[in-house]
């Protein structure tokens, strides 16, 4: 019945004028969220569009024509990559496993999960260099004496990205999982399916959209990572640097140039989290609106 | 069958699952180990390595790293920064949703996406996007960078959508016939809103709160560009540790480090209490 109210708001102002009159605080609130929202985020981040496109495509085609900077956009499309993949089958494990399965340190364990997204960035880079550190990590230098280097490597960056962006399929799936319920897996399972047949044919065309809103938040998340991949990357150009760390290297170097692919790859960024958030919010309006 | 027998029903067949159920069990069991595995090598055992290594040092160690000037500057700007932000995202927070709510104009869509953006937009984007407009060289007369007022428009860029979405799905499902009934029972629309309205909107501005305190203390990348990183002046706790990082001392940036992991901590079992709460009020 909540559901169905903002739709029926427009039918019952006529019947009942009185309390639905839009006041002149109406326009006030309506004016001020919109003035607000213009002045924080819709203005600064057009601005980014205008500079980038200042003098036509010439600032795209600088950054690109720059090693560095493909360089630096192919380490970042690698690493968000492997780390939404590595995200999705672990999270689609820990959501299955969360709601269908009772253990004890289940709410602990639930708990833990959202750690990741009030842990400073910094703080993340920090911890993975403290136990897979070279030099005095916990497990660092044993590593690095088999032959696998993880920070100041590739390794490292995406394990760092991966933690960042850790609890969000988690966060998508887990109330859609737990609204579904199970009556459907439990009819599946006693017409003879097994496990994975009952998890491919009904349970995942149920959350499909929840891991599909889960996975391009990640990307958008993973793409984005900035003050964690700083601390273990090493910022070495063409090798761990990767886009975002390219933006404040660049804008820190002097010449139009590197001003000039600073604002391409920060442009193409922020274009990318802005195809993401419009995917999501159009994907699903109705969830939303019944909510 | 009725409710609450399927509900009997289906809590009895998940427990049979999980505790005797042959092949799934094992197979449920050995993906539990494999996760946590996981979990701990990637997130429990990192962060744990922080806390131990700023306990290295003993107290003292701990104290001197927190009573120097800078670090001590940068923790009071960050948390007191944070907090006057988080009560702006409370009032404009829930301003915001209220209007996506129950005002219908044309392009709220697009407002929708603006208040998501924050959370998608890498942070030094974010922190660069802001420069364009609030910066020397922005088309307004104000020019924050590398003033305190820097850090203050950071942390509202990056907590914008935390209070905005837990109290939108709240405000939508609240029953309009309540709000009538306070209405025509002669409640000025102020009152409604106060002893109507407002109750049952706090605990998800309180939890959107909480998010927006914890995300705006640890934040880091949209600052770099933006504040200069003064020290005792513009520095906030994220730099300060990358500061020591840098520097070699992660001693030091791992008792600053634990100090924000505690704040973190607080928050989000101060934010389980609350959703608790709710919960059970039903």
């Amino acid at each position: 019945m909540a559901s169905s109210a903002s739709v029926a708001s427009r039918p019952k102002a006529v019947s009942r004028p009185k309390v639905r009159r839009r006041g002149p605080l109406t326009y006030v609130f309506r004016f001020v969220v919109v003035a607000y929202l213009v002045l924080l985020v819709a203005w600064p981040v057009s601005l980014i569009a205008k500079q980038t496109f200042a003098d036509g495509f010439s600032t795209l085609s600088t950054a690109f024509g720059d090693e560095e900077v493909t360089a630096a956009l192919g380490l970042t499309v690698r690493v968000a990559v492997v780390s939404v993949l590595i995200n999705l089958v672990f999270g689609l494990g820990i959501s299955l496993l969360l709601v269908r399965y009772r253990f004890p340190g289940r709410r602990l364990l639930s708990a833990l999960i959202d750690v990741p997204l009030s842990v400073s960035p910094v703080v993340v880079g920090l911890s993975l260099v403290l136990v897979y550190g070279g030099r005095d990590g916990w497990f660092g230098p044993g590593l690095e004496d088999a032959g696998f280097q993880i920070i100041f490597a590739t390794p490292g960056i995406i394990m760092a990205t991966t933690f960042v962006a850790l609890p969000l399929v988690i966060r998508e799936v887990v109330p859609v999982l737990e609204e579904i319920g199970t009556d459907q897996e439990q009819a599946a399972r006693s017409l003879g399916a097994n496990a994975i047949q009952t998890f491919r044919r009904v349970t995942l065309p149920a959350i499909k959209w929840a891991v599909v809103y889960g996975v391009v938040l990640s990307l958008a998340r993973s793409l984005g990572e900035f003050g964690a991949v700083k601390v273990v990357a090493g910022n070495v150009g063409g090798k761990t640097r990767t886009a975002t760390l390219a933006v404040e290297h660049k804008y820190q170097q002097f010449g139009a140039d590197n001003l000039a692919s600073a604002y391409a790859i920060a442009f193409l960024l922020a274009a990318v989290a802005v195809a993401c958030i419009v995917v999501v919010s159009f994907l699903r309006p109705d969830v939303s609106e019944k909510r | 069958m009725t409710a609450s027998v399927a509900g009997l029903g289906g809590r009895s067949m998940r427990m049979r699952r999980s505790v005797a159920g042959g092949g799934l069990s094992l197979a449920s069991g050995v993906g539990l180990g494999t996760a946590l595995l996981w979990f701990s090598l990637l997130v429990l055992l990192p962060l744990s390595a922080v806390v131990a290594r700023a306990t290295t040092g003993g107290w003292g160690g701990f104290w001197e790293t927190l009573t120097n000037p800078s670090t001590a500057a940068a923790l009071r700007l960050t948390i007191g920064m944070a907090f006057v932000v988080t009560l702006v995202n409370a009032v404009m927070g829930t301003l915001i949703a209220w209007v996506l709510v129950r005002d219908h104009f044309w392009g709220k869509r697009a407002l929708e996406v603006l208040i998501d953006l924050p959370f998608a937009l890498p942070t030094i984007v974010a922190g660069l996007v802001l420069l364009q407009v609030y910066g020397p060289k922005g088309p307004t007369p104000i020019d924050v960078a590398n003033t305190r007022t820097s850090v203050f428009l950071a942390f509202l860029f990056v907590t914008l959508p935390f209070v905005v979405r837990t109290v939108q799905p709240v405000l939508l499902e609240i029953d309009r016939d309540v709000e009538e009934a306070a209405a025509s029972l002669g409640a000025s629309r102020i009152t409604t809103f106060r002893r109507v309205i407002l109750p049952s909107l706090t605990p998800a501005i309180a939890s959107g709160a909480a998010l927006s305190f914890a995300r705006a203390i640890s934040e880091y990348g949209s600052l770099v560009l933006l504040s200069g990183n003064l020290p005792l002046r513009t520095e906030v706790t994220s730099v300060r540790i990358l500061t020591y990082i840098e520097g070699g001392r992660n001693g030091n940036a791992a008792v600053v480090a634990t100090v924000l992991l505690a704040v973190a901590l607080f928050v989000i079992v101060l934010l389980d209490i609350i959703q608790r709460r709710v919960t059970r009020r039903g």
